[in-house]
């Protein structure tokens, strides 16, 4: 296959199947997490040990943007299933709205987070 | 939907059994849930995302009592059951893209389907022994 010219949608579109990956593999984190609470105070622990941690916090906050994102750009998709969206101008602004918006929640999911964790 | 499902003595060409059911020999059913999880993923957003704020910053004691409440697990519960179909149905999608050999194929498929439902099991079976008090 020959990409004569790199698109932005094109683009997220990989970028989609890679944060769907990402979300698959990350999976085990949500199962670890609810395993623990279910077995007791000692493995809830290693789990808010490892979260609380930076390459935890790094790859919980890369984990919500792969979810922030991967929703809004499959919302995206949703527009083209109904039939709409198709236009140049229009695809252009969906995408950028996936790409900005998925960014924009994430940080804001994060300073609620803090905001109401810190707290207690 | 498979062809054998077709009465014997259904007036249908072969050729007219197998269109539209495409490379996957099962039709859209797939392709439809995929889209049914996607939607109930993204409507039940706001509300785990609610859970998930509630639990932040407490020890094991205060996040059993929130997780054991009827409707935080069956938001839960939902949410599991979406999330592990739609991503059993996405990285076989993946897979039948990119692995070409017929018996790698086939394999990483099983594998796919066991993952998913391992994650969808370990969480199901979390939240109820929470909910139960055991």
């Amino acid at each position: 296959m020959q990409v004569y010219r790199w698109t932005l949608t094109m683009a997220l579109s990989i970028v989609h199947r890679a944060t769907g990956i990402a979300l698959y593999v990350g999976t085990l984190l949500l199962v670890w997490w609810l395993v623990a609470a279910a077995s007791g105070p000692a493995a809830y622990a290693h789990v808010q040990a490892f979260a609380g941690s930076i390459i935890g916090r790094l790859i919980v906050f890369g984990y919500t943007w792969a979810l922030m994102h991967h929703m809004l750009s499959g919302i995206r998709h949703f527009v083209w299933d109904l039939g709409y969206g198709f236009k140049a101008n229009e695809r252009e602004a969906l995408t950028w709205g996936a790409l900005i918006g998925g960014i924009a929640l994430t940080v804001l999911i994060w300073i609620i987070a803090y905001a109401i964790g810190g707290g207690r | 939907m498979s062809a054998t499902d077709t009465p014997k003595r259904s007036m249908r060409t072969p050729l007219g059994r197998v269109r539209n059911l495409g490379a996957a020999h099962s039709g859209t059913s797939d392709f439809w849930r995929q889209r049914v999880t996607g939607v109930a993923m993204t409507l039940l957003m706001i509300p785990v995302l609610v859970i998930i704020m509630m639990l932040l910053g407490r020890n094991q004691v205060g996040a059993a009592q929130i997780l054991s409440s009827i409707p935080v697990a069956v938001i839960l519960l939902l949410f599991i059951f979406a999330s592990a179909w739609h991503m059993k149905i996405g990285m076989q999608v993946v897979i039948e893209d990119y692995v070409h050999n017929e018996k790698l194929k086939l394999v990483s498929i099983m594998l796919n389907n066991f993952f998913s439902v391992a994650v969808a099991l370990a969480s199901t079976y979390a939240i109820l022994k929470l909910s139960s008090g055991v």
